[in-house]
């Protein structure tokens, strides 16, 4: 081995100029500093759009979707549910389907293939082909393997009850938002928030770990109607009987319990299946117990009645002359349909006497009246976020003529909604209070709600109202074997262009058991066409049928002899008034 | 003092391997964890639709027919029927 020592080097012993060595330390010195320079400006300065150029290769910002809330009835049955569904769309450039592949793409999805074809034949960038489709077949469209063809999953709404429930559940638009009925009136509740979160993905685009969550989904909340499914289906049928066999353009039933003011039922016919509204005309979508209004004819009586007990001028059984069955007030004329003579206060209510509740009408004080309509909520809606709610008419006491508080006393000259003369008459029901109604299920019964009578007066009234359905009365077809009830009759014609036409509205309110009450049920027949068009006739046998059937369900006591019944153990409180 | 070094360095090159293996298990759980969420996912869904497919067998109207026409099924009489108070 030949050893050249490092200092002995021949090229060493050369003198170098001074300037190369000063050269070389200057172009390393350089050099360093570029790179320091360089590193500065990108871990610093542009630190941010580095990083998040980095994240955006494995980082995903994805969207979790949130599902509405149930509706169900007050026992927990659905009344409506989403349900995922797919959506299929294209992106029409990238769709070149063979003949064979339209064919089959188009039988799967119950199309015709010229439609198909035309529907991909646009210059949009991205078209529904067909939305909300079953999972199981668009699963076999995926199965297809199309180029251009994608799916997506949204939620439909599915509605069981299907036409029982429709006015009162409404229905929710194709993206999920509430249009009509409780879906609308309840839509903060029940409408979901969606969510996203980020994630960091893999290569084969499974998530392996969590970044951040940007926003929590929240899940619609569910939410319990005061409805009683048993008790809907009860007024469904039997009001479609009834609008049946007198051949009625319309009609409607409420049902409220009388000790929460819950609405227990709401129906109203002509109704429509919310699942499949292809073919909905307006008339089938009105909510007419809370939409239209209508003159309730003689049903207001005992509300001028209960005024003039609480007068302290009159009693039950005052004594006022209805002979001869006419009243002149200025020009006008006012008629009973039979001639009854003198009648007790409370056989004014029993016969319907128009004469005689005008009379007393006219003896009490315009805004006496007006503030007690006001206080039973006419003239002003109820406000539970119904769509098209409206609050009917009442004029202002100072414009009222002595004739106009004569017609109000029996319900014409002035206009309500079903539901609120359901409402007015808790004040009979209850011990002369009203409580604000509810579509949700009350658990807590509430104690008592704004005094409109006495409870004296409203005891004396309910006295009055079950002479109605007994023999004498205007409707004994109100009767329910078992139980007493008591209600109010009414008829009233229909304003057809400003003039009283040859069409009459039946409607017939009332409540049971009247020694308890425990429910109130309304019922208005609009243009009874058959033979019968009173409010005895029409209106009370559906309130009959319904309100034996609720009782039943609910399993309310009977207050009521029966010659057959064997009663056991029914406290004898319950038999005295 | 090269022996120290040694013993340190393998025991850095331990902890990196270890921080590797935990890092990955961690992720392995997660998406394990992912995939029983979705699987929550699918059975909330399909809760759903047995709750729907519940209340269309046992729709009022269905089962009132039913009742009726194939059980001939009546209500009760007012007469036949019993009051009983409850707990006495």
């Amino acid at each position: 081995m030949k050893f050249v020592k490092f200092a002995n080097s021949p090229v060493l012993s050369q003198a170098m100029p001074a300037w190369r060595t000063r050269f070389v330390l200057f172009a390393l010195l350089a050099g360093f500093g570029a790179l320091v320079g360089r590193s500065l400006y990108l871990q610093i300065f542009q630190n941010d759009f580095l990083r998040q150029k980095g994240e955006s290769r494995y980082e995903r910002t994805i969207e979790i979707t949130a599902t509405r809330g149930r509706i169900t009835d007050r026992h927990g049955d659905v009344l409506a549910i989403s349900t995922p569904v797919k959506s299929i769309w294209a992106i029409p450039d990238d769709a070149k389907l063979s003949p064979h592949d339209a064919r089959q793409l188009a039988q799967l999805l119950e199309m015709d293939v010229r439609d198909l074809n035309a529907k991909l034949a646009t210059d949009h960038d991205f078209v529904y082909l067909k939305r909300q489709l079953p999972p199981d077949v668009a699963e076999k469209v995926a199965a297809l393997r199309l180029p251009g063809i994608h799916d997506q999953v949204e939620y439909r709404r599915f509605y069981p009850a299907g036409d029982v429930v429709a006015h009162m559940l409404g229905f929710t638009g194709v993206d999920d938002k509430g249009q009509e009925g409780v879906e609308l009136a309840l839509e903060d509740q029940l409408a979901g928030k969606a969510g996203s979160r980020r994630v960091i993905k893999d290569r084969r685009g499974e998530i392996v770990e969590d970044v951040e969550s940007i926003r929590r989904p929240q899940d619609g909340k569910d939410v319990v109607l005061a409805l009683d499914g048993k008790i809907q289906y009860l007024a469904y049928s039997y009001l479609k009987q009834a609008i049946a066999e007198n051949r009625a353009k319309a009609g409607s039933v409420v049902v409220l319990d009388a000790k929460t003011g819950e609405i227990l039922a709401l129906m109203n016919w002509p109704t429509y299946n919310p699942n499949n509204r292809t073919r909905l005309a307006g008339a089938q979508l009105r909510n007419r117990a809370f939409t239209d209004t209508f003159e309730p004819g003689s049903t207001m009586k005992p509300f001028t009645a209960a005024l003039a007990l609480e007068s302290g001028h009159y009693r039950f059984d005052t004594q006022i002359q209805t002979a001869p069955g006419r009243l002149s007030i200025g020009p006008a004329v006012i008629h009973d349909s039979h001639a009854h003579g003198v009648l007790t206060l409370a056989q004014v209510i029993q016969k319907s006497s128009n004469v005689g509740i005008s009379k007393i009408a006219l003896s009490l004080p315009t805004l006496d009246l007006w503030t007690m309509y006001d206080k039973l909520g006419f003239g002003s809606p109820l406000h539970l976020g119904f769509p098209g709610e409206v609050g009917g008419r009442l004029r202002p006491a100072k414009s009222w003529q002595p004739i106009e508080q004569a017609t109000m006393s029996y319900g014409h000259g002035i206009s309500v909604t079903l539901i609120q003369l359901a409402r007015a008459y808790l004040a009979f029901a209850r011990d002369g209070d009203l409580l604000p109604l509810s579509l949700t299920r009350v658990d807590v019964p509430p104690l008592a709600g704004k005094s409109v009578f006495s409870a004296e007066t409203a005891h004396q009234v309910r006295a009055m109202l079950e002479m109605v359905v007994q023999p004498g009365g205007t409707a004994p077809k109100a009767q329910i074997p078992g139980y007493r009830v008591a209600g109010k009759t009414g008829t009233a014609h229909k304003i057809e262009g400003g003039v009283y036409a040859e069409k009459y509205v039946a409607s017939f309110v009332g409540f049971a058991p009247a020694s308890d009450p425990r429910l109130v049920v309304a019922v208005m027949i609009d243009e009874p066409t058959g033979k019968a068009y009173y409010g005895g006739d029409v209106a009370a046998p559906v309130f009959a049928q319904v309100m034996a059937g609720a009782l039943r369900t609910l399993g309310v006591p009977p207050d009521a002899p029966l010659k057959p019944l064997m009663v056991v153990d029914t406290p004898a409180a319950k038999e005295e008034m | 003092m090269p022996r120290i070094n040694l013993i340190l360095l393998l025991v850095v090159v331990l902890c990196a391997l270890s921080t590797v293996t935990s890092n990955h298990s961690a992720r392995k759980l997660f998406t394990e964890l992912e995939r029983e969420q979705n699987r929550m996912r699918q059975l909330e869904v399909e809760w759903g639709q047995l709750q729907l497919e519940q209340s269309t067998w046992a729709a009022h109207a269905r089962v009132a027919k039913i009742a009726r026409d194939r059980l001939g099924m009546k209500a009760p009489a007012s007469g036949q029927v019993v009051a009983v108070e409850a707990g006495k």
